[in-house]
């Protein structure tokens, strides 16, 4: 017994059960928020993340709807410099198998005003679906590293090319379809 | 021939009348909803449109507020602000408007809802645990400060009078104490 009349008081086992809880539970979310952000891109061979784009003309597309085609998804914004060029490439690869039916194309505008995506689909005469990235849902799917980025989805679904920065030629792009359609 | 050409304006005035009545009440509904409740505005200044810019970050720039940031890309998004408050948009309004295009990440401080609650809740509750701790370590380091030394150590009971076994044992009680 002291001059107070107390003893000071052992840590009781729970307190440590709540304060190494409580850390690791912190630590394990910010290992899970640091996990998805490290995320890299979708692996070629496994199946393209699927998504809905509405095109800045209302037209409503679901990936998964698009089975059995070759598609190709574009990643781009209107104050992308290289996407300039790239989109003129794209359009005349799209013209090579509008007639087919067997490819899709499909443009994600990525962060963009739709009026200034609106005059970059009329300068570069894009006819091919656009439409706008809303909540960046598509290009976190896709874990895209910035724009130009384009993705190919063969017939089953899966990833089997992806394409980062500008093609610079239409036979570069029209070499991957056309390899996807052989198969 | 008089009566003719009389004839012909009264079909002509009827005819006009027929076209133009339909025209004009299409024209009228034509025109937006409210329009002449909301008059053009004027272009709203620069520190107006700033003070919007700066509660929202650039979408595609990692951590530059809207209102700083050089891009062209942000450029054009300060314009849209402008336009939006040009058209009688409200800051909130805005905000919602940029959060459905580019996602929460634009916005300066998170929304207050699922995990991100912990942003708000977790720093208070650990400062509070942290005050708890500092407390109770400061308590403890004043009794130990209480407890006697040795010097005023009870007396040891005789139990036997061999000298060993006596300083073994008040060296064992002295050990206890510490």
């Amino acid at each position: 017994m002291n001059e107070t009349g107390r003893q000071p008081k052992a840590v009781s086992a729970w307190m440590y059960v709540l304060a190494f809880g409580t850390l690791l539970a912190f630590l394990a979310l910010v290992g899970w928020s640091l996990f998805r952000r490290q995320q890299g891109a979708v692996e070629v061979g496994k199946p393209a993340p699927a998504f809905t784009l509405t095109s800045f003309d209302g037209q409503v597309i679901d990936s998964a709807a698009l089975a059995g085609r070759v598609v190709v998804v574009h990643f781009w914004a209107s104050w992308c410099e290289p996407c300039e060029n790239e989109a003129v490439l794209m359009e005349a690869a799209w013209q090579a198998y509008r007639e087919g039916g067997e490819v899709v194309f499909l443009g994600v505008d990525y962060s963009d005003t739709e009026k200034k995506a609106l005059e970059f689909i009329r300068r570069f005469g894009v006819t091919y679906p656009n439409g706008a990235d809303l909540r960046t849902t598509i290009s976190q799917a896709y874990h895209i590293s910035g724009v130009p980025e384009t993705y190919f989805i063969d017939r089953d679904g899966l990833l089997a090319y992806r394409q980062i920065g500008p093609f610079l030629s239409t036979g570069e792009i029209r070499a991957v379809v056309d390899i996807l359609l052989s198969q | 021939m008089n009566g003719l050409s009389n004839e012909m304006k009264r079909r002509f005035s009827w005819f006009l009348a027929a076209w133009l009545v339909p025209v004009l009440a299409l024209f009228a509904l034509a025109q937006p909803a409210g329009a002449e409740a909301q008059p053009p505005q004027p272009t709203p200044p620069d520190d107006e449109v700033n003070a919007i810019a700066s509660q929202l970050y650039c979408p595609v720039c990692e951590n530059i507020p809207l209102d700083v940031c050089p891009t062209q890309a942000c450029i054009e998004w300060r314009e849209l602000i402008r336009e939006k408050l040009a058209a009688g948009w409200s800051g909130e309004q805005i905000e919602e408007y940029f959060v459905e295009q580019y996602g929460d990440r634009v916005l300066a401080e998170p929304p207050r809802r699922g995990l991100n609650w912990l942003v708000y809740v977790l720093p208070p509750l650990l400062i509070l645990a942290g005050a708890g701790v500092l407390v109770y370590v400061l308590r403890s380091m004043r009794l130990r400060a209480a407890i006697p030394s040795s010097a005023a150590m009870p007396p040891i009971p005789k139990t036997s009078n061999d000298p060993f076994v006596q300083r073994l044992e008040e060296e064992v009680r002295r050990r206890e104490m510490e």
